[in-house]
């Protein structure tokens, strides 16, 4: 079990990147969705709302095809490597940020955006203490958005390749201990994997409560 | 005397439709002009248009005379209270004092004018309770409070009484017009209530579909309905 530690270490780093990356697409591309009025919106919304349930090894075999050595990116030499587990992360977790941001946004009263603006807020002032008012569903994105990757094995195996000390992360070694017959090795690597998400979303929680009694 | 606002050949359509055609309309500085009608005349699209938050397609607004200001320019010199509080979910004081954070004003300015205005509106003693545990009363002083302390040039007030029950809302209507004869704050109340208008405004306009069919004082304008239609809303009757 020497290699548990990095193990657990590529899984947080890997998915917390893809996290943070689809916070920064999901997180203004929500906003526009749910605050916006232009043509194909309703559209946009209902291919983000499939988005959200896109099967992981359905964007592994199109991430692996993009990244493949003779694919369109194939140049930039990134299949079996953490990035390209960051980016098949990311095309999951992207749309469950959206689409969640969209959908707390829109929970808002619309007369609250007047309000704001009646009292002399600016476009972007008025989009942030949205997003403000909206913390407590769009912490809970961030967690969904997290949850959707550190757990997911399909498209880290398609695209990392599972290769020991390097692309290796927790899910991908749960499911080769498995294969082995070594149980015990797959449910300690389950624990370390269950107690990581909890510990994360445990942090998030507090984050996402304080000041509620 | 200077008007504050004058609104000039105004026409806003929704859906094709006119809801809303002002020839002319002025507010002198100092002055509360009450604008009445019934449900649907217009005087919700009047109050989102003078806060410049609805276009309109023809005519022009002039503020203190001139009509170039930006819009966020003009907003920072106005202030508006709904019908419902929209407080955020923060505490009293932060809600009190979010307009002036948009505007910049130091910590120290905000705190002052933030104590002096919820102690003014009479919740100075909920300055640190959650928005959200306010009751409906609580939480319109705070939302007057939070337009106060923007010290407006303009105060528009769209039926900030309405979700109130009676003692209540007399209460909150003696507070505001004692705060309002205090600051000489210029101010439109939109409302649907006679009684209110009547109280509150130094002058009152009457709108009916889409039109101001009279305006004037409200002594005046009860004892001489200029129309059939805006005595039959006063519920008196035309000489």
């Amino acid at each position: 079990m020497s290699d548990l530690f990095p193990i657990t270490l590529l899984s947080l780093q890997v998915s917390a990147l893809a996290t943070l990356i689809s916070l920064l697409i999901g997180l203004p591309f929500g906003t526009a969705l749910a605050l916006g009025k232009f043509p194909g919106r309703a559209f946009l919304l209902s291919i983000i709302n499939t988005g959200m349930a896109l099967p992981p090894v359905v964007v592994g075999l199109f991430v692996a095809m993009l990244l493949w050595r003779s694919g369109p990116l194939g140049s930039l030499r990134l299949i079996y490597t953490p990035a390209a587990i960051v980016i098949a992360q990311t095309v999951i977790a992207a749309p469950v940020v959206t689409g969640l941001t969209a959908a707390a946004l829109q929970q808002l009263n619309p007369r609250l955006r007047l309000q704001l603006y009646g009292l002399g807020a600016s476009r972007a002032q008025m989009v942030l203490a949205l997003w403000r008012e909206a913390r407590l569903p769009l912490l809970a994105a961030l967690m969904a958005g997290f949850g959707s990757v550190i757990s997911e094995v399909g498209a880290s195996m398609m695209v990392g390749g599972n290769i020991r000390g390097q692309t290796r992360v927790l899910t991908t070694a749960i499911v080769l201990e498995t294969s082995k017959g070594e149980f015990e090795r797959a449910i300690a690597l389950s624990v370390f994997l269950l107690a990581i998400t909890f510990l994360v979303n445990w942090a998030l929680t507090i984050i996402q409560q304080r000041g509620r009694s | 005397m200077t008007a504050l606002i004058e609104v000039r050949d105004l026409l806003v359509r929704r859906e094709k439709q006119t809801v809303l055609e002002i020839e002319h309309l002025a507010v002198q500085k100092g002055e509360v002009l009450a604008v009445v009608g019934p449900n649907g005349a217009g005087k919700s699209t009047l109050f989102l248009t003078l806060a410049r938050l609805l276009k309109h397609e023809r005519g022009t607004i002039h503020f203190n005379g001139s009509k170039s200001t930006s819009t966020l320019e003009y907003r920072r010199r106005i202030a508006l209270v709904l019908q419902e509080p929209l407080l955020l979910d923060a505490s009293v004081r932060e809600n009190a004092a979010v307009g002036l954070g948009f505007r910049g004003v130091s910590k120290t300015e905000s705190d002052r004018r933030v104590g002096h205005w919820l102690e003014r509106m009479g919740v100075a003693h909920l300055a640190d309770r959650s928005a959200r545990k306010l009751s409906g009363g609580e939480s319109q002083r705070v939302s007057l409070a939070r337009a106060f302390v923007l010290e407006p040039e303009l105060l528009l007030l769209d039926e900030p009484f309405t979700a109130l029950d009676s003692p209540t809302r007399a209460r909150l209507l003696e507070d505001l017009k004692s705060v309002l004869a205090e600051t000489s704050t210029t101010t439109i109340f939109i409302t649907h209530d006679l009684r209110e208008a009547e109280r509150l405004g130094t002058r009152m306009a009457v709108m009916l579909k889409g039109r101001i069919h009279q305006a004037g004082e409200p002594r005046e304008v009860f004892a001489h309905p200029a129309d059939a239609q805006v005595a039959g809303f006063l519920g008196t009757t035309l000489e």
